[in-house]
């Protein structure tokens, strides 16, 4: 067990301490906006209001497939680069990354619910993200076997990077099977025809979910340092005794 | 008296921990019953009428396979780190020792499965009568699958064999649970058979398995340890 | 009648003697006494007409190359394997019980789970082996840990301790939870040098309560006056 070396994680938690509170402010301030031009934005003549599930919905969506970057990007830190926090980084987007793709299961099932009749269909996009959710959860679930940090960060991160090459398989062989069963859907969720004074609140929107992602990123980072200092201390004490 | 019920609940509190604190805990089983769930229509396809006809089978195929497949460790890590030979040598008969530690198991891994099965149910859009009917038979049947699979978990630590062994030995056992399970549940929703004759079948296969699980374990342990 | 109801009363309490705190049944004089034993493990002869007598107070210490069957006789003993031929008897002890219930085993293994805390494991043997309830219990767990030196370390989960101290903890075990009749397979390894005259100690204390110790060895325990079982290619006997 080598002590972990406390040089960058300590200047980092000082970086954290100082921008975290500007990060929350930024955070509340875009989700105003944005909320408020989501209801300030005109219905959909054949959706009506539930179309403004969208504002949540689709933003969600971007953020489910984005942290998996993120943490590719840290897998690729702990892997090559030998980052000392890049494994910090990664098991901390893993349960906000599940969780925003949680919300784009449930609101996406919600969305679909007047539309469809039932909860789920098995659309193609959906059913993708539900694949994503399943990986999402097995990734938590690899972490959270496996005690010593350096070791689960090493396998967490081979199968974050296998994951992220699979993802595009699975997205097309998810559409070519949904194609393969049913007929072109008449629903389209939110296709590429928006008008412009809908996007400009979903553009706030996502914006405003990736500062938040920011900011519980740091936060649950900062923690996690905490909690490693935490175990070292217990196991030197241990072993002094 | 006290000091049995004492030790039992010792021995109870003790799985039930470790079953929480170790590696996502009672999530792993669930965990695999949704991925289970989600493979079905990626093999048959999202046609919702025929996943509506078949959705208490899914439900009931993905509980057993979860809770078979976690049961395999059951005795293993306490073989592996010598605890097995202490428990042995305590003063609680073993049948009752194989009965606690199965219902401990039931309560962490098979419990959540059946909270879960309403939510799954959703997918493979079931009306909510067939929601709750499969939760009450998945709730009465989980015990009888769990009881029965500590027989497979105590052979697989005395054979010392891992992998598919264990299930390939136990599954024909969970045949006839399985058959009243899947009944039930549709006589529930509706049909020619009333709820109460493969219900009641189910609520005797588990008492009957009950019994006959730990018996058949315990008997395993004690005289398969060399 | 009262002396059948004496009688009927004497035989309740001696079954459910271990139920009570402190009390060890089998105060009187013990005798572990194993007649003509043989044993077969995976088909294969480890040792045969192996004969021993060890009572209270006298430890025995088994001797042998390894492979000769220590950890065998060991385990026989406890109960945990059968003997191919012969048998163990126990006299002075609590007739109820088989050797195993009343016997602590100390093997090879430590057994501990490294998800819980030192206290949640020793809680754990101290409420099940001897049923005691809380919040007897603690006072129990708490003592056994003191002695082998492990009384700041409870709150620790069990997975950070060090092969010395999960011994330790075994040996905890023993001193939690009383039982007459205490079965060691090599006791003292992973053991510095202090924790091997704690443990000696320990023993020597046990011995002096009327104890019966079978410990197998390849280095010297420091206990006096132990007679010793020598298995090996030819017959055993003390």
């Amino acid at each position: 067990m080598a002590l972990i070396d406390l040089a960058n994680p300590t200047r980092f938690l000082a970086l954290v301490e100082r921008v975290l509170p500007w990060l929350v402010a930024a955070t509340v301030l875009a989700f105003a906006i944005g909320l408020r031009g989501a209801f300030l934005a005109p219905d959909d003549y054949q959706q009506g209001a539930t179309v403004k599930i969208m504002y949540i919905h689709v933003p969600n969506a971007w953020l489910s497939m984005a942290v998996w970057g993120v943490m590719s990007l840290a897998a690729l830190g702990t892997l090559v680069w030998r980052h000392p926090l890049a494994d910090v980084a990664a098991k901390c987007a893993a349960p906000l990354g599940a969780s925003f793709t949680f919300l784009a299961l449930v609101t996406g099932s919600l969305w679909g619910r007047p539309m469809w009749g039932t909860y789920w269909v098995w659309d193609a996009r959906l059913t993708s993200v539900l694949v994503l959710f399943l990986m999402y959860l097995g990734l938590i679930a690899l972490w959270r076997t496996i005690d010593d940090p350096a070791r689960a960060g090493r396998a967490a991160a081979i199968l974050t990077l296998v994951g992220a090459v699979n993802l595009p398989v699975i997205r097309f062989s998810v559409d070519w099977w949904n194609t393969l069963h049913q007929p072109a859907s008449v629903f389209r969720m939110g296709g590429p025809t928006i008008d412009v004074s809908l996007l400009i609140p979903l553009f706030v929107m996502g914006i405003a979910f990736t500062l938040l992602f920011l900011t519980l990123h740091l936060a649950a980072m900062r923690n996690e340092i905490m909690r490693r200092r935490v175990r070292t201390l217990l196991l030197t004490q241990a072993e002094r005794a | 008296m006290t000091a049995i019920i004492t030790a039992l609940a010792a021995l109870f509190t003790r799985d039930a921990r470790i079953a929480i604190r170790i590696g996502g805990g009672a999530m792993i089983g669930v965990l695999f019953f949704l991925t289970v769930v989600t493979l079905v229509p990626f093999a048959i396809g999202p046609d919702l009428a025929l996943l509506r006809r078949i959705g208490p089978a899914i439900l009931w195929l993905g509980a057993l396979l979860a809770s078979l497949l976690t049961l395999d460790r059951l005795f293993a890590s306490d073989h592996e780190d010598g605890s097995l030979d202490l428990i042995l040598m305590g003063r609680i008969p073993m049948e009752i020792v194989v009965l606690t530690k199965a219902v401990a198991h039931w309560v962490t891994t098979g419990l959540p499965l059946v909270v879960a099965s309403p939510i799954l149910g959703l997918f493979l859009n079931l009306e909510p009568v067939a929601l709750g009917s499969t939760a009450l038979t998945l709730l009465v049947g989980t015990p009888a699958l769990t009881f029965i699979g500590v027989v497979g978990a105590a052979l697989a630590v005395a054979l010392r064999r891992g992998g598919l062994l264990m299930p390939v030995m136990v599954l024909p056992m969970t045949i006839p649970v399985l058959i009243f399970g899947v009944a039930a549940t549709n006589a529930g929703v509706g049909g020619t058979v009333p709820f109460a004759t493969p219900f009641t079948i189910l609520c005797a296969l588990t008492l009957m398995s009950a019994v006959i699980g730990p018996f058949a374990a315990a008997a395993t342990l004690r005289h398969g340890m060399e | 009648m009262p002396a059948g109801l004496a009688a009927k009363t004497a035989r309740i309490t001696a079954k459910h003697a271990w139920i009570m705190p402190g009390a060890t049944p089998g105060t009187a004089v013990m005798e572990l006494e194993g007649t003509d034993l043989g044993c077969v493990r995976g088909g294969r002869r480890v040792f045969s007409g192996v004969n021993f007598t060890v009572v209270s107070s006298k430890p025995m210490v088994l001797t042998g190359a390894n492979g000769a069957g220590k950890s065998s006789l060991l385990r026989l003993i406890a109960g945990l394997i059968r003997p191919a031929e012969g048998a163990v008897a126990l006299t002075g002890g609590d007739a109820e019980l088989s050797v195993g219930e009343q016997a602590h085993y100390v093997g090879h293994l430590d057994p501990l789970k490294p998800a819980l805390t030192v206290t949640e494991n020793l809680t754990f043997w101290v409420r099940f082996l001897n049923g005691r309830a809380p919040p007897g219990d603690a006072s129990a767990v708490e003592s056994g840990l003191d002695a082998v030196g492990l009384g700041e370390l409870g709150h620790l989960p069990a997975g950070y301790l060090s092969a010395g101290q999960r011994r330790r903890l075994s040996l905890a075990r023993m001193l939690a939870v009383p039982r007459p009749i205490w079965l060691l397979d090599e006791p003292t390894t992973a053991l510095d040098a202090a924790s091997q005259e704690r443990l000696g100690r320990v023993m020597q204390a046990h011995l002096d309560g009327g104890g019966i110790i079978l410990a197998a060895t390849h280095g010297p325990l420091g206990l006096d006056g132990a007679q010793e079982l020598r298995l090996g290619p030819k017959v055993a006997g003390p």
